[in-house]
């Protein structure tokens, strides 16, 4: 079962931290999402492997999809 | 007096200046983003103007549209606000050389005042007390090697940085190595600029800045001192004056200090010489910190307590009239006055958080003065700060400003996004807060 990384507010996407494929572990960060002059990490609750869902310059908006960690 | 003035901003303070200007018979003139077409300052202003899409480099940080906006609508002046290209040294001269009045002090003094160890220099110069700092450093060693020299904990801060972003309190070698990197990125991101130096860190202390006004005749006057030590993110909350941590011997030391340091760059207009004092010390001590050229958020606690327009004052100097106020007496600070900025962010973990505004209901009566950027069914975009409002009260003393604060707080109605409302119910009810005895620790103790 996937683990769904939403987005928690409306945000840039301004930087994506890992590749497609990465291994990751609990407390690795993401992606950095900007919003309103603030940079915000985001950040993977579980170990697995990451698929990213976004690129960076997108906007976001609440409950889009980041990322998913199998 | 101008007949026409562009205002180079957006939100509370494009509608604040657009406002005093409408009261002195000038056309204000608005610029603005593709995201802000509807906005309030837009909507207020006499004429606006389309910038370009929504991000700031492609709208309001576009010298070159900004610049063409002015000549399209006849402008004579630009008022810049604070942010954006407030304190951009290159956009003043800009300006001045397309024939334009710039609202601001000479690029010269934007230039020896941007760059934070320049300042710190020419500020030692003019016999301005600075806590003990370094130069650039070239590399994380060479921070290690100063840091352990100042001592810690230390500050890492960007050189040409500012509104609190790449500065870091670090408190051992491996804190250190790890900040120095991360400032030098931001810096480069958000200043084109990745030098970074190091500051003595005082852990418990005030921050307190004098208000300056550099008159078209060159004399500089100080308007009192206003406390800003409720912070999150090295980024102000809420502000008052006069400051409850300064006697009045460290006051007139405080003013008299912030004079020279204006007077060393030959400042006109209005400016803030931000100052820390150490919170614990008897000595009555203070050390520079830096220097905004330009108009400061939190200005409306020295107009209440003043009873000076401080856009007015500018607008005269730019103009090279003399002042409303009168230098040879200048109105003296009465009763007390409190600034809570009202925020699009949680109010627990600061957390930004857009959209559109269901709700919006503002306090009014006696002593209360709020400077709003948006009202009921505007939306609030990702794409600029999250200061909405700015909720101010004035009383004739502190104990009975926070009272009207509270009840102020209780008055206002922001639904939609988030908001910090909450924060300052909180803050108003904190015994630190309302002893007056606080310093920059208060919210981390209130979060702890």
């Amino acid at each position: 079962m996937a683990d769904e990384i939403r987005a928690e507010m409306v945000a840039n996407v301004w930087k994506i931290v890992v590749a497609d494929g990465d291994t990751i572990s609990d407390g690795d960060t993401v992606v950095i999402l900007e919003s309103m002059k603030m940079e915000i990490p985001v950040i993977a609750e579980v170990d697995g492997t990451v698929t990213v869902k976004v690129s960076e310059g997108d906007v976001v908006q609440e409950g889009d999809l980041i990322a998913t960690i199998e | 007096m101008f007949e026409s003035v562009l205002v180079a901003n957006r939100g509370e303070i494009a509608v604040r200046v657009i406002r005093t200007c409408q009261r002195l018979g000038i056309k204000a003139v608005a610029v603005h983003s593709e995201a802000d077409a509807g906005a309030l300052h837009v909507r207020t202003a006499d004429e606006s103007v389309l910038l370009g899409p929504a991000p700031a480099a492609e709208s309001y940080l576009d010298i070159d549209r900004v610049l063409e906006a002015a000549k399209v609508t006849g402008a004579q002046a630009v008022h810049p606000g604070y942010g954006f290209l407030a304190e951009n040294a290159g956009f003043a001269r800009r300006v001045q050389e397309a024939g334009l009045a710039w609202v601001g002090p000479a690029p010269e003094a934007i230039e020896a005042m941007g760059d934070k160890v320049a300042a710190r220099n020419a500020m030692i110069a003019a016999g301005v007390p600075v806590a003990p700092g370094t130069e650039p450093l070239a590399d994380a060693d060479a921070a290690a090697r100063a840091a352990a020299e100042i001592g810690y904990p230390v500050m890492v801060k960007a050189a040409a940085g500012g509104g609190g972003i790449g500065m870091a309190a670090v408190f051992d070698e491996d804190g250190l190595r790890a900040a120095f990197e991360t400032a030098r990125t931001r810096a480069e991101r958000f200043f084109g600029s990745p030098r970074v130096f190091l500051e003595r860190y005082l852990p418990a202390a005030r921050h307190v800045e004098v208000q300056v006004l550099g008159l078209a005749d060159g004399r500089v006057v100080a308007l009192g001192e206003r406390d800003c030590s409720v912070q999150r993110r090295h980024q102000k909350v809420a502000e008052e004056s006069p400051s409850p941590g300064v006697t009045p011997g460290l006051r007139a030391a405080m003013l008299a200090a912030a004079v020279r340091a204006a007077e060393a760059v030959d400042y006109r207009g209005a400016g803030t010489v931000e100052c820390l004092v150490p919170a614990d010390s008897a000595a009555e001590e203070f050390f520079f910190l830096e220097m905004n050229t330009r108009l400061q958020v939190e200005h409306p606690v020295t107009e209440l307590v003043t009873g000076v327009d401080l856009v007015e004052e500018q607008l005269r100097v730019a103009a090279g009239e003399p002042p409303v106020l009168d230098p040879d007496n200048l109105p003296q600070p009465r009763g007390h006055a409190i600034e809570m900025r009202v925020y699009a962010e949680d109010p627990k973990r600061f957390l930004p958080g857009p959209g559109r505004i269901t709700r919006w209901e503002e306090p009014s009566g006696e002593g209360i003065r709020v400077d709003s950027g948006y009202t009921d069914g505007d939306t609030v975009t990702p794409f600029y700060d999250p200061l909405l409002a700015k909720l101010c009260v004035w009383a004739p003393d502190r104990p009975a400003a926070l009272e009207r604060a509270r009840e102020a707080v209780a008055g206002f109605a922001v639904e939609g996004p988030k908001c910090n409302l909450p924060f300052f119910t909180e803050l108003l009810s904190s015994p630190e807060f309302i002893s007056g005895q606080y310093d920059t620790g208060l919210i981390g103790r209130m979060r702890s």
